[in-house]
């Protein structure tokens, strides 16, 4: 289990910073970000700070280890962080502007399966946005601790926003009513291209139709694409929403809550029996 | 379990690792870390924890880092090791088998170049000396070199075993798993004991030379390659550089792990210098030593006789 240490406490710390190398005693899983986070010598938990140089190499080799092997979340993700500086600024803005935003950025919720009661969740009537995202889970047989922690980032509270980006992307999945398909990452990845201004966002969303046959590429043109774009556009602030104290809703409601029209095609999911 | 090959024993330490594993391997990582005064044990983040995320993606990062000059550098110990047909090799910290796949192809291609020379000389032999010389052919052959790849990490081990069986190297390897501190072997068995960019990982230096010494024959000769202080100060800020910005970088990229490779080039700078580490191959008890200098002094490869 993964103790949340709440980034208020650690803030507080930075002011004790000559106590660089802390060591926090816990179990770990086996993944070799748990050698980050053993010695934090950063700014948070798995921090590791870089130079320019350092950020300008890593978000080219990152870039074209992506494109090589696009299985490889870890380098999407450093790409992400080493090319979002700007996007993460705003959209921590437009966060701070925004009431419910402003709880989310001081409370620091995290989307894990430790946070999560799924028991309570799965007894939730259909149609309902908590249900509706276990059933999203459950078929595309994913998890919400796939998450890669942020590594990259200089400031923590960027770096919560990155984090807190990352762990939405599935809620988003839920919200659009897309699969973890290719099609629909994609068009996850061009509502989150207009909702967020993230560089690495909108890279996916240009280069990841390469990888589409003829009449999904079609799809994507005609109807699906257009649909995410301008459902970016017009949407709330996707990060500004506390889902953890919404899961009672109703998913149309919170759909027109966000201004988010639900999908004109479902691209079709495999379906895991 | 143990196995014997001709006079030689070898056997499995890994019950002995299991045990000794915390002892030695946390202490190597060196953790400054106190918690209400009393040092903070850390499960599971050792430097065996290190290589064994690092193992798969080994060889690649070895060739991105020095641009496909470790090649040549381990080519030039065996240059320097000119080790002849039936000759015994322990190659520590071997993990992805390297060194040994070298110095077999080189006792195989000396081997060739005996048997040619034999025949080019037997062709102008009178019948007299042609009959002698078949009644002294020793019936079982001549002695076959072999070559012990020893490593403390499993996980290096295993890639090794793989490159060896796609390379069609089998005869005369072997895979052992042992702390270079503490060696599984008997005394004075081998005749070469090389070290190749391993001894900077070991948390008692001096031990692991004693140890050296003592599975060395008489006459053996000990050859350690490793990273060492370059001297000319520009090349040393452009090392410097190099490793500190662009190392981390390709292992996260090509590995995805940043922190082993900034532990890397860490162990690279506290290593002693060329001198010192002469000092201490010459206060385990080794005779002759020298050193000479790879690429400005980048690498060093020092070796020591057993007398």
């Amino acid at each position: 289990m993964w103790p949340l240490i709440p980034f208020r406490w650690i803030n507080r710390r930075r002011h004790c910073f000559t106590v660089s190398k802390v060591v926090c005693v816990q179990q770990l899983h086996s993944s070799s970000t748990e050698f980050a986070n053993i010695h934090y010598d950063g700014l948070y938990p798995g921090h590791i700070p870089t130079t320019t140089v350092q950020k300008a190499l890593l978000s080219i080799g990152s870039g074209v280890a992506a494109l090589q092997n696009p299985y490889r979340h870890d380098m999407v993700a450093v790409l992400g962080e080493t090319t979002g500086h700007l996007a993460l600024i705003k959209l921590r803005d437009r966060m701070r502007n925004d009431p419910e935003g402003y709880a989310v950025l001081t409370e620091r919720p995290r989307i894990r399966l430790s946070t999560l009661d799924l028991t309570k969740m799965a007894s939730l009537p259909d149609g309902s946005f908590g249900r509706e995202y276990l059933r999203f889970l459950e078929d595309n047989d994913v998890t919400p601790d796939s998450r890669a922690d942020v590594k990259f980032v200089d400031n923590e509270e960027l770096a919560y926003v990155m984090q807190r980006y990352r762990e939405v992307h599935d809620l988003l999945h839920t919200l659009l009513g897309m699969p973890t398909n290719m099609l629909g990452e994609v068009a996850v990845k061009c509502f989150e291209a207009t909702q967020t201004g993230l560089p690495m966002c909108a890279l996916g969303a240009v280069l990841g139709p390469l990888r589409l046959n003829a009449s999904r590429l079609q799809s994507l043109f005609t109807s699906l694409g257009p649909w995410a774009l301008q459902n970016g556009r017009c949407a709330r602030c996707v990060l500004s929403i506390f889902y953890e104290r919404r899961w009672e809703q109703s998913l149309e409601d919170l759909r027109r809550e966000l201004n988010i029209e639900p999908p004109p095609v479902i691209p079709k999911a495999k379906k895991k029996t | 379990m143990t196995w014997a090959c001709k006079d030689v024993t070898f056997y499995d330490v890994s019950w002995r690792l299991s045990m000794e594993t915390s002892k030695s391997q946390n202490q190597n990582f060196k953790v400054n870390s106190k918690v209400n005064g009393k040092p903070v044990h850390l499960k599971g983040v050792t430097l065996y924890k290190v290589f064994e995320n690092v193992a798969q993606k080994y060889d690649i990062m070895n060739d991105a880092m020095s641009l496909g000059i470790h090649r040549l550098w381990k080519d030039m110990l065996l240059h320097a090791m000119h080790p002849q047909p039936g000759a015994r090799l322990l190659d520590v910290a071997g993990g992805t088998g390297d060194i040994s796949f070298r110095f077999l192809e080189y006792v195989r291609s000396q081997r060739e170049r005996q048997q040619r020379r034999a025949v080019r000389f037997g062709q102008t032999l009178s019948l007299q000396d042609i009959s002698n010389s078949y009644s002294t052919i020793e019936t079982d052959g001549p002695r076959e070199s072999t070559a012990v790849v020893c490593d403390i990490n499993k996980e290096m081990l295993k890639v090794g075993k793989e490159k060896a069986e796609s390379l069609g190297i089998t005869a005369g390897l072997s895979w052992v798993v042992g702390d270079a501190e503490e060696l599984p072997f008997d005394d004075d068995q081998f005749d070469i004991y090389t070290i190749a960019f391993g001894i900077r990982n070991v948390t008692h230096i001096d031990q692991a030379l004693q140890e050296a010494l003592r599975v060395l024959k008489p006459g053996g000769r000990f050859m350690c390659l490793e990273f060492s202080k370059v001297t000319n100060p520009l090349l040393a800020r452009l090392y410097d550089a190099y490793s500190f910005q662009i190392i981390p970088v390709l292992g996260e990229v090509i590995a995805g792990d940043w922190k082993s490779y900034q532990y890397l080039v860490e162990s690279i700078r506290k290593f002693p210098s060329q001198e010192e580490f002469k000092s201490m191959i010459e206060d385990a008890g080794f005779y002759c030593v020298q050193y000479y200098n790879f690429t400005g002094g980048v690498v060093a490869l020092h070796s020591g006789f057993k007398l």
